[in-house]
Order: structure tokens, then sequence, then C-alpha cells
């Protein structure tokens, strides 16, 4: 451990009734990687834009070595060398890497050199051997390229504090570990990294300190050594006893609610994405697709939900040909989709709490009459919603897009769930949830299947695959490498098949035994 | 060295929306009058004119009058921005529903005065509705530009009506390029003899009822959702390209009722270059409003107000381009303060990062 870098002191932030931190102290230290952990809405996001000057504290100090420092705007937190990646990225997608990196540096010339510019930035990736193309556009990047383009902009403008906010949550397990890996030499480095995560293993692994905030406050803190998966559940949860929930009941009927036959789709950039894709789900049925991300699930996604044609292949529900169907008759047809992008897809951040519950029902009997929207019922099911899900939010009336991300989610998940659909296609649910919300959701799937729901659950972490579902289908490389029966196969197995194994057919489940 | 930074309002209150333009019309007063004193007029003269006028009956109703093709012009344009859609056409969409509503009352078959005023309204709409269409469809399928095609589409539409005006149409033995009067059975009722007919509540009645569907219905909904995010109004199973070509369309048919308003309710017949720059006024109208349609209404009055006295202050001897200067200003300074009702000034701490 270095020198005390920076010191928050006191921090309060409310909004309006909202009261995001009150009276926290946190401590950071050169060449350590400090983890901040807390419930959705505990204010961990809130204290780092305090920090990087984006709100202002209502009342506290913040000390930057040793020298009391006023961040009045993000410019001046980088000019105090703080730099921060934040939960939703925020690159121009239609921009080049170097573009982007470049966009907000001080001393601009008239005339941009994109050739000097992408050659200091790729000096400076490598440097620190992070490897990024300057010249690639952003939009085509894979979301881990995207995070070290980020990381690379913070070190480009010379950051010393490095702030990044719930990183892994959008990374395989491999990703994470080799931004873990850079994050250490950073620190090694000299430079202090703050960590948002809600992944104990990955925390513990990797951090040398850990502060848990909780309802705005800081609950705990503590050094590795003192750190266990015990302690920090309960700090984060809780006092209560925190179990998780597992598949016990089930209530699966032979009839097939949904199928797919040798399906094949595009991706945005016009590439064969989805290869030959056949599967059904029985009624009740939670249906896994293992495999890592982007190789192919969201295309999947959005060829169920009717948002991208297929190119050849045959898809049916409930008997009926739904291949050419829009999204919207999907919809009827009772088929729901938590879609893995939240904020652009699955919600509009500048609407409302209200708003944001009628967006894929507003039509339906219950939100509209005549045309007209029914106020009464859109209010009476947003006070529902929030108390059902224990979802945490400033007010009805407030964007969603200031909600923290895992109430979003939440929100998101309560509205679909709701509508009494036939099929949820889940596409990493519990993305940015923390433990005790992922849990809750995982739950609430539970339920919805052993009331007759069939779930299609999307994942990337094979033991929540295991514990949730009847039948997993392996997704690599856009192709379906086998299906397996919960029951007799093993992570090792499946592991194998993500990464690009087929295995023989004999055991091949597919259909529900 | 800084002193000050600017920075976002987080709440916006109703008074600091209204105090606030107040406050840069006087500085554009005050601004202008330093101009007027320099060219060697009185601003006092000046301005004691153009408050004259203004608060005067007939200024009034002349304000009405003036403000009344842009209260359609202004709604239009708000509406399609409600949806993200520049519709800059409005001027164009004006012209085409004038000579279609002119058209049927000049030409059209004999009929009872109600009806045929009924089927003129209609027409009206038909026109402006029909020039938008022609950009709509592109923007729609194949996401053309619709700012560029509506606003070429003016040049067409513009051309149109002149070519007309000054060839089949022209009203015999004039000098002037304009038709000759429909039939007074066709003008719309006068309040009085105040000059201001039934088109001022046609216009305020759009208002409302613009008003009243953006916020209570799924259809205001759905243009909420798509101004908003595209893509989420595709996952939720809206269709953006219909909704596109239908609001684009009204906003013109609303564009083409200035066309209404013109020939039965005030001139009775029309003119070469009838809309003058009122499309474009929209915009500006529609901005200052906040794409609200009841203040639209509001904002285009007020307009009115400021073309009027502009003109009567040459009767102090002002030459008409120190009038537009006077009117430009105005609007140039309002146009400006919007800043502050976003952002604040904020001193800069002692002791502040630079
Ligand atoms: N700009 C804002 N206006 C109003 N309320 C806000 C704003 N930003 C955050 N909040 C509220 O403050 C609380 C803390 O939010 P914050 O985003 O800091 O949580 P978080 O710990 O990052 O949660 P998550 O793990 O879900 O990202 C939440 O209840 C949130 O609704
Ligand atoms: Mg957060």
């Amino acid at each position: 451990m270095g020198e005390l870098i920076l010191e928050m002191k006191n921090i309060t932030k409310t909004f309006g009734s909202v009261i995001a931190n009150q009276d926290v102290c946190l401590k950071v230290y050169a060449k350590e990687i400090h983890a901040l952990l807390g419930e959705n809405g505990a204010g961990k996001s809130t204290l780092m834009n305090v920090l990087t000057g984006i709100y202002r504290p209502d009342s506290g100090q913040i000390f930057c070595h040793g020298k009391e420092v006023s961040v009045n705007s993000p410019k001046d937190a980088v000019d105090l060398g703080i730099g921060m990646v934040h939960q939703h990225f925020r690159l121009i997608p239609t921009l080049t890497v170097a573009e982007n990196i470049s966009l907000y540096t001080e001393k601009k010339g008239f005339l941009l050199n994109p050739a000097k510019m992408q050659k200091r930035i790729a000096e400076c990736s490598r440097s620190f051997n992070l490897e990024v193309d300057p010249a690639a556009v952003v939009w085509q990047l894979s979301v881990g390229e995207q995070q070290r383009v980020e990381i690379v902009k913070l070190l480009y403008h010379g950051a010393e504090i490095l702030i990044l906010d719930e990183p892994s949550a959008v990374l395989t397990p491999q990703e994470a570990q080799d931004m873990f890996n850079v994050l250490r030499k950073m620190a090694d480095s000299g430079k202090a990294v703050i960590v948002i995560s809600h992944k104990m293993n990955e925390v513990l692994n990797n951090a040398d300190r850990i502060t848990v905030l909780k309802d705005g406050r800081m609950e705990d803190t503590m050094v590795r050594k003192d750190a266990t998966l015990d302690r920090l559940t309960r700090a984060v949860v809780g006092k209560q006893d925190y179990k998780e929930h597992f598949r016990t009941q089930k209530n699966i009927s032979p009839d097939v609610v949904f199928s797919m036959e040798h399906v094949c789709a595009k991706n945005d950039r016009n590439l064969d994405e989805l290869k030959d894709i056949s599967f059904d789900i029985r009624r009740g049925e939670i249906f896994g697709i293992a495999g890592v991300a982007g190789n192919g699930q969201r295309e999947l996604s959005e060829v169920i939900a009717g948002l991208r044609p297929v190119t050849s292949g045959k898809i049916m529900a409930d008997g009926a040909d739904l291949t050419c169907a829009s999204a919207r008759e999907r919809r009827e047809k009772g088929i729901a989709l938590i879609p893995e992008d939240r904020l652009e897809t699955g919600l509009v951040p500048d609407l409302n709490f209200s708003e944001n519950i009628i967006l894929t029902r507003y039509s339906s009997s219950r939100y509209s009459r005549k045309g007209f929207l029914r106020f009464d019922r859109m209010r009476r099911d947003a006070e529902d919603y929030t108390k059902e899900y224990e979802i945490r939010h400033g007010g009805f009336d407030l964007p969603v897009g200031l909600m923290s991300g895992g109430n979003q989610q939440k929100l998101l998940l309560a509205r679909e769930v709701s509508g009494n659909p036939k099929l949820i296609v889940a596409a990493y649910p519990v993305r940015g949830l923390d433990i005790g919300a992922a849990d809750m959701i995982r739950q609430i799937l539970l339920q919805q299947s052993e009331k007759g729901t069939s779930v299609l659950f999307i994942s990337e972490e094979l033991d929540e695959i295991f514990h949730m579902c009847d039948r997993i289908g392996v997704l690599c490389d856009g192709e379906l490498m086998g299906i397996r029966n919960t029951s007799e196969t093993d992570v090792f197995e499946i592991g194998q098949m993500m990464a690009g194994e087929r295995k023989n057919s004999e055991k091949e489940a597919s259909s529900y035994a | 060295m800084r002193k000050f930074r600017y920075e976002k309002r987080t709440d916006v209150s109703m008074a600091r929306k209204i105090l606030n333009p107040v406050f840069f019309v006087l500085l554009a007063f005050l601004f202008c009058a330093l101009l007027l004193g320099a060219m060697g007029f009185s601003p006092f003269a000046v301005y004691g004119k153009m408050i004259s006028t203004i608060f005067s009956l007939r200024g009034l109703t002349r304000s009405i009058e003036a403000g009344l093709p842009l209260m359609f012009t202004g709604l239009a344009v708000a509406l399609g921005y409600r949806m993200n859609l520049n519709n800059i056409g409005a001027d164009g969409q004006y012209a085409l529903g004038a000579i279609f509503c002119a058209g049927f009352g000049l030409y059209g078959p004999p009929m009872p005065a109600v009806l045929k005023i009924i089927v003129m309204f209609a027409a009206a709409m038909l026109g402006g509705a029909l020039a938008a269409c022609i950009a709509a469809v592109p923007r729609a399928l194949w996401n053309v530009s619709e700012t560029i095609l509506t606003m070429m589409l003016n040049y067409v539409f513009l051309n149109v009506l002149n070519y007309l005006m000054y060839g089949p149409w022209k009203e015999l033995n004039q000098m002037v390029a304009q038709t000759r009067e429909i039939d007074s059975s066709l003008w719309l009722p006068e309040f009085g003899n105040t000059g201001i007919s039934l088109a001022l509540l046609i216009a305020v009645a759009i208002a409302f009822l613009l008003w009243f569907l953006l916020k209570k219905t799924t259809w205001g909904y759905q243009m909420e959702v798509i101004r908003r995010s595209p893509r989420a109004a595709e996952y939720a199973g809206m269709s953006v390209k219909k909704n596109i070509i239908s609001t684009l369309c009204l906003s013109g048919a609303i564009a083409g009722l200035a066309g209404f308003a013109e020939v039965n309710g005030v001139l009775h017949r029309v003119q070469a270059d009838l809309p003058n720059n009122a499309g474009y006024t929209g915009i500006v109208i529609a901005f200052l409003a906040y794409l609200n349609p009841l203040s639209t209404v509001l904002v285009a009055f007020l307009l009115g107000a400021l073309q009027i006295s502009a003109v009567a202050v040459q009767i102090t001897g002002v030459p008409s381009q120190v009038a537009t200067m006077i009117q430009g200003s105005i609007m140039l300074f309002v146009i400006a303060g919007e800043f502050f009702i976003r952002y604040r000034l904020v001193k800069v701490q002692k002791g502040e990062a630079a």
C-alpha cells in the first residue's frame, strides 16, 4: 500500500428526498485496488460521480494528496488526475477510437491530424499493454474492446486515480480476469484503482481493500485478508439470512410452446451470425442458453422477439407460424423479452417510471381505453411494482435514466413478467444486480415457470444456468453446439462445448424427456 | 483566469421560462436604442410608436391577423419536432394548401356555401398533407433527410403558386399578381367588424386538440417514445415508419390550413408569395414555445405584434430596414437568451482547481 492519495470526508449528497450518500468517508491509497460494494441504489455511482465532478456534494470535503480540492466539473477531475469509466459507456459509436479518445483533450489545434493522433494513442496503449486499434470505428468493437478503449482514454489523459463503475458486468469471465490483470499492473505502477462490482468472488480475488455502502452510508471497510464471502454478503444484503434459490419444483408439460427450426440470421454488420439453430421449449420449462457473450445471443433473442428478420428457417409458437410476424404480433402471442441493453432497447431513459411500465403494453386495454391512456392504472401499477419488486427510485415523475442501474433492471423485469407471457426471453437478466436482487429475480423467474410460463434463460454464468435450467443449449459462434439435460451433464462438458467442441450426439437431449 | 462557469440547471421553473425571454426582449430594446441613437433617430419616438401601435384595438386585431398564419405554421413545425422530424417545408405546404383551397373556391362546382367552405377546409389540409407526404415517404422508407426534402420542396410549391398568380389564375385587367376574390358567401364570419374571423378559433381549437392528443392518448405516447428512442419504440412493437409518415402528413395538413385561414378568413384570395416566410418563422415560434401547442399560439401572436409594430415605426421616419433590424434583434436576443433557461452562471470559488 502506498501513500494516501485521495480522501473523501463526510460526503452527503441528496436528490430531492432521496439520500444517495450520507456522511461517507473513503480513503484511497496509491498502488491499491479498492473495491466498492453495495446493493443497487446504495449510492456507489453517486459517490464516484461526486468525485469526478458530475455532482456537487451537499456537504463534505475531498482531499487530493493531502490538499483540499473542490471538483466542480469533470474537467477539474481530469486536471486532478481522476478518471472514470461509467456504468454505461460514453463513447460515440460513429467516431473512431482515436477520435473518441482525443475528444476531450485540452490542446486542440484547428486542424486535426488523425495519423499523429492515432500514433500517440497506439503508443500510449502499448506502453500499458492494452491492445486497441486507434483507427477502428467504435460501433464495430465488442463490449470488452470498448472497455479497453475507455481505460486507454483515462490513461491517455494522465489519470492517477482510475474509477471503474461495474466494469465486469458486461464482460466474460476471461475478459474480466484480463481486465483485472491490467488494473493490477496499473496499481503496481503507482496508480490507485477504484472498482465497483457486485461479484463477490471477483472482489475477493482481486481487491486490496473493500468498502461496502448500504443505504447511502458506509457499512463496512476492510483489507482483503479480513474479508470473507460471508462477511461481505452480510454487509451487502443486510442482517437477515441470505439463501440462494434453486430449481426445486417443476411443472413441465409435454406440449411445445415455442420452437425454432433451422433458423439463420444476420448480425448488424450484415454477416451471418446465427447458423442453423433448432430447438424447442416445453410449457413450464426453463431452457438455458450457455455461451460466451457475443456468440449470437443478442441476435437469437432479437430473432425470437421479432426485432430481427431470419434469412431462413421457421419459428413457431403455440402451433402458429411466427416466422414473418411483427414484434407486436409476437407480443400478442405472449412472447416477452428482457433485452440485454436495458437503456437502449428495454427502457426509454428520458421518460418517467409510469411511462416506462406501459412501454410494451401501452395499447392493451389495461392501459388504454379507446386510444386514451389510463393514468390512474399506470400510477397504481407503478406503485404496485415498486412495492412488490422493492424498486428504489426518487419518484414516479423522474426520468428512469436517473435511477440506479440495478433498479432500472428491476423495473424492466417487473414489466415484462407481469404481462402474463407464455415465454419470457431473458437475456442476462441479473446483470448489474446486487446478490440479493439477483436472487430475487431468479426466484421470480422460477415462480413464473412453476405457473406454466416457459423461460429462455440466456447467461454466461454456468453456476446460475445449472441452478436454474432444465435443459441447456450451448451457443458458440452462432451455432448451437448441442443440447443437454441439466441432470445428465456437468460444468466441464458444457465448458468444452462453449469453447466450440461439438459432442457426440448420443447424449443429445433434443427434447425434454 | 475564469471567474464564472456555467452549470446545467436541474429544474426549470415556469416563472423562469416566462421571465427569461421578457428580460432578453428588454435587453434587445436597449441594444437597438443604442443603434438607433447612433444613427440619429430618437429611440423614444420609435419605441413610443411601437407601443402605441400594439396597445390599441386596431393594433391588437392586426397583430392577430399577422399572427394567424404563423399559428398554423408554428403548430405544424412543433408537431414535427415532437418526433424529431424537421419540417422546414411549412412554407410550401401552406402554398399548396392555399392553391387547393382557392382553386376549389374559385373553380369548383356550385354547391351550398357551408358545404363548400367545409370542402375548402379539407382541400387546404389535403394540399398541405400532400406536399409533406412527398417528403415523408422517402424519409420513412429510405431514411432520406426530411430537412433537405421539405426545404427543397418549398421552392417547387412557391413557384407553382407564383406561376398560377402571374399566369392562368391572375385576376383579369389588374396589375397585381393575385386571383380574384372568392364569393363573399364563402368568407368566414367575423367577430363584429374587427376583421378577425372564425379562423382564429380554428387555430386555437387545433392547438388545444394537439395538446390534448399529445398528452392523453396512446398516439401521443408513441410519438414521445419514438422521439426519445426509436430503438425502444421498435422493441415495443410500434411502427416507426407509419408514425413518421402520419405525423409529417398531419404536420403538413396543419400548415396547409394557414392557406384556408388566409383565403377564407383574411384576404379572400391568393396572392403571389403568399406564405411570406411564415414557414420559417414557424420554426422560431415552435422553439420559443418549447414545442408546446398552446404556447405556440401565444408566441405566434406576439411575433405578429412584433411584425406589425415594426412596420408601423416607419411613420417616425426610420427606413424599413431599421424596422426589420429591430424585429430581428429581438428574436435573436430571445433565442440566445434561451441558454440561460437551461444553464446558470456560477461564480468560481476560491481554491477551485483551474
Ligand atoms: N440524478 C439523480 N436524480 C435523482 N435521483 C438520483 C440521481 N442519481 C441517483 N439517484 C438516486 O440515488 C440513489 C443511489 O443511486 P446510485 O446510482 O448511486 O446507486 P448505485 O449504488 O450505483 O446502484 P447500482 O448498483 O444499481 O448501480 C438511487 O436511489 C437513485 O435512484
Ligand atoms: Mg451504479
